[in-house]
């Protein structure tokens, strides 16, 4: 065991947190993993983002298609905003909220704009997550 | 209520029995059977883990209808079920209002959605719990509080009714045994439980003072059950007191308490709804009366109607009268809606026609039914007039789980008949037939008004037909008609769900939704959902998806010898487009209310829709595609229906 990699996989979750990538769910899914799933946090980490791809894609087609349909957006984020809070991801969730706010307001541009940030944050904490699985993985072995 | 899959022991007494067939372990919670619903799948991924670790027994399911399914193929294979609002294939609410009314298991919800408007919604859809997403495990590690919550109602009434006595001592044991042990028993259970030890007793030849013969409620012993507790005072009236005051030799104690934990769930539910149908009450009354008297005795002849039916109908009938002489007309209604789990058929809406006139026509209809009541209850709904359907369905609407479990609970108990338990619960529940009218276990328990809903829903399918019939065939009822009717009430209920609700869906639910929404406005979607389930219930050969309700003319049409409740979804099936037109006056002209139709679609739907293919799986590839084609049809015909909806009640 590396203790210096040890820490700084430690070192790294606590930026995570620090930073506001993630939140308290992430501890709850933390807290999941035993024996039998010790793996847990990235299996659902991966299926998240598996899974939220094609809410995305039907956000973005809505967004270039139908980009007044405020409430069936509001509803798509609603959606992916659900399931961004179940892993945890703060920041992901924090784009969601502002982008119901633009749907709420009827601000088609801003809700564009947010969008964009939106999936900035998703490639983000998926870079960070992924840096920090093969940290711990590394860490572990 | 079928009897419990499980091996429940009466006579032990031991409350660790009762789980021995479930094979439930005794530490409770440990292995609550949970189901949970969602369609995010990560979600479910984490709900499933977190419930693993809190030691319960998960299932998990991506969508509402196949969870629908799930619950109806195991009856009594959960405790409690999970569920997210927003979910594609079915709104949660409804999936909500299903399993309250068919399972009377407890139903929580859950979204990402705080809002109060939906937590409210969730609310009085009967959830007993609304979680917010995203869910934590402290969240899920007291939901046994709900399962325990639930069947601590059922004993807690027993209770009051002081049934406990020599012979029924075995139940108080079960009492503390049950909440601390039978978790895993669902209140349905419970009820199950109790009803099969009232059972148990008849066939044992208990010589225990509980031994109660089957109790059917006339008019006449309803009305002294109403003057007895308006002496008393509703809230003083304990079976006790109550029995002593209506003397009637053969009457139990136990008898008198399931009925008055009926009634007061009636009143109860009367205090929500505007009394202003009290006069259709009434005249309900009548017809139920004039059932009592005629129907039960054929229907028990054939046995085709659960006793409890009749009692039901019977006590539904009493209560009608009694009303009209307490002027309380509401109450009466919804407890016929109670009363009528059985035999949702029966319209109590129906106006105040002459009794002889109700009874002639149930009579008929009676005539060459070899099954459930159902004709009987087209008659009867037939006849009456439009009338508090609406009323019905909006007390009924209002209770779902809980009044439903307690309604099942109670209805249990008093009245099981001895004919049909098992099959009364199958069929009437889960058949959708002409309307879902067989409900038994399921109707009972979700509570009359849920029942009644169904019942007006789907009776409006079936009186379309029944009209009809009865104009021309007199015991028959016209294929024709049974399908346009069917088809039409299915109309774009239909179409959406006939593919995701026909397994599980259940001309109950829509019935029920119906009225709430006839009240509120609501859209009318959730008849889709019955049109499912009853003809799931028949392709799976359950008998208990199936549904006795379909009138056994048309089963005898369709020459279906086998199970009838298949047979009767099936067979009804000849939903031309041409008939809905027909069917669409008749109704229109005989039950405006149950212009409604949506609920009741999707029961005759179903029945119409399949010719007389006895294969499931063809009959499902049949109605689904003549819920498409008839879509169209339907729709139009549907709001046609709406707008019934404005006729005055």
């Amino acid at each position: 065991m590396d203790r210096n990699l040890q820490r700084q996989v430690a070192n790294m979750r606590k930026s995570l947190f620090d930073q506001g990538y993630l939140d308290e769910q992430f501890i709850q899914l933390e807290d999941l993993r035993d024996d039998a799933n010790p793996n847990f946090v990235e299996e659902i980490v991966t299926l998240f983002y598996t899974d939220s791809a094609k809410l995305i894609r039907n956000i973005e087609n809505a967004l270039e298609n139908n980009p007044s349909d405020f409430e069936r957006l509001d509803d798509y984020m609603q959606q992916f905003k659900g399931r961004s809070s179940s892993i945890g991801a703060k920041k992901v969730k924090t784009e969601c909220s502002q982008f119901r706010e633009y749907c709420k307001a009827g601000n088609a541009e801003g809700c564009i704009r947010t969008f964009q940030q939106l999936k900035q944050e998703l490639a983000t904490l998926r870079r960070k997550l992924e840096t920090y699985f093969e940290m711990a993985r590394q860490a572990n072995t | 209520m079928s009897m419990p899959s499980c091996s429940v022991s009466y006579n032990s007494g031991d409350g660790a029995s009762w789980n021995s067939g479930d094979g439930v372990s005794d530490q409770f919670p440990v292995g609550l059977r949970v189901l949970v619903v969602d369609d995010d799948p990560t979600c479910l991924m984490i709900l499933e883990k977190m419930l693993r670790n809190c030691l319960y027994q998960v299932t998990k399911c991506n969508r509402a209808e196949i969870a629908l399914s799930l619950l109806r193929e195991r009856k009594n294979g959960f405790d409690i079920v999970l569920s997210d609002v927003h979910m594609p294939d079915m709104d949660g609410f409804k999936l909500l209002e299903h399993v309250g009314l068919e399972m009377d298991l407890p139903v929580i919800m859950m979204s990402a959605d705080d809002s109060k408007q939906v937590v409210m919604k969730g609310v009085t859809h009967g959830a007993c719990d609304y979680l917010i997403k995203p869910v934590r495990i402290e969240a899920l590690r007291n939901i046994w509080q709900h399962v325990v919550r639930k069947r601590k109602d059922v004993w807690k009434d027993f209770e009051q009714s002081e049934i406990i006595e020599d012979g029924e001592r075995k139940q108080k044991p079960l009492e503390d045994t049950d909440f601390s042990s039978s978790a895993n028993e669902g209140s349905c259970r419970n009820s199950k439980r109790q009803k099969e030890e009232d059972e148990a007793e008849e066939d044992r030849d208990d010589t225990s003072t509980l031994k109660k013969p089957r109790v059917v409620w006339s008019v006449e012993l309803h009305q002294q059950f109403v003057a007895a507790v308006n002496q008393l005072g509703i809230d003083k009236a304990v079976p006790k007191k109550i029995l002593d005051l209506m003397n009637v030799p053969g009457l139990s104690r136990e008898n008198v308490a399931s009925h008055l934990q009926k009634y007061r769930l009636y009143l109860k539910r009367l205090s929500a709804v505007s009394p202003h149908h009290s006069g259709l009450n009434n005249s309900f009354v009548d017809s139920i009366s004039s059932l009592n008297g005629l129907d039960l005795q054929a229907l028990a002849a054939t046995g085709q109607l659960p006793a409890q039916s009749i009692a039901t109908l019977q006590a539904a009938a009493a209560l009608g009268r009694t009303s009209t002489k307490s002027g309380i007309s509401i109450p009466f209604v919804d407890q016929r809606n109670l009363f009528s789990f059985e035999t949702p058929r029966l319209r109590f809406g129906e106006g105040p026609q002459p009794q002889t006139s109700n009874n002639n026509k149930q009579i008929n209809l009676l005539h060459g039914i070899p099954t459930t009541m159902e004709p009987r209850q087209l008659a009867v709904l037939h006849q009456s007039q439009p009338r508090p359907q609406i009323l019905m369905n909006a007390q009924a609407t209002s209770h779902g789980s809980q009044s439903s479990s307690s309604l099942s609970q109670l209805s249990q108990p008093q009245s099981r008949p001895q004919i049909l338990n098992d099959a009364n619960g199958n069929h009437l529940s889960k058949g959708m037939g002409s309307g879902g009218f067989a409900r038994n276990e399921e109707v009972e328990k979700n509570a009359g008004a849920a029942v009644y809903n169904r019942v007006s829903q789907p009776t409006s399918m079936v009186d379309f037909s029944i009209p009809q019939k009865a104009d021309f065939l007199g015991n028959n009822f016209p294929l024709g008609n049974n399908s346009g009717v069917s088809s039409i009430t299915s109309k774009g209920v239909l179409q959406q769900e006939v593919n995701s609700e026909m397994k599980g869906s259940r001309g109950f639910i829509p019935s029920y939704d119906i009225f709430n929404e006839l009240h509120q406005q609501r859209s009318h979607d959730w008849e889709i959902g019955n049109v499912g389930p009853s003809f799931d219930a028949s392709r799976r050969g359950n008998r208990q998806g199936n549904i006795n309700v379909p009138p056994s003319i048309l089963v005898q049409q369709q020459r279906f010898s086998s199970c009838q409740n298949d047979v009767m979804n099936r067979n009804t099936s000849v939903g031309n487009s041409p008939n809905l037109g027909q069917l669409r006056d008749t109704l229109l002209m005989n039950n405006p209310q149950i212009v409604k139709a949506e609920n009741l679609p999707a029961a005759s739907f179903q029945n119409t829709i399949f010719p007389e293919q006895f294969n499931q799986e063809d009959l499902m590839s049949a109605l689904l595609e003549q819920q498409e084609g008839i879509g169209p049809v339907m729709n139009d015909f549907a709001f046609d229906g709406y707008s019934l909806d404005n006729l005055p009640i």
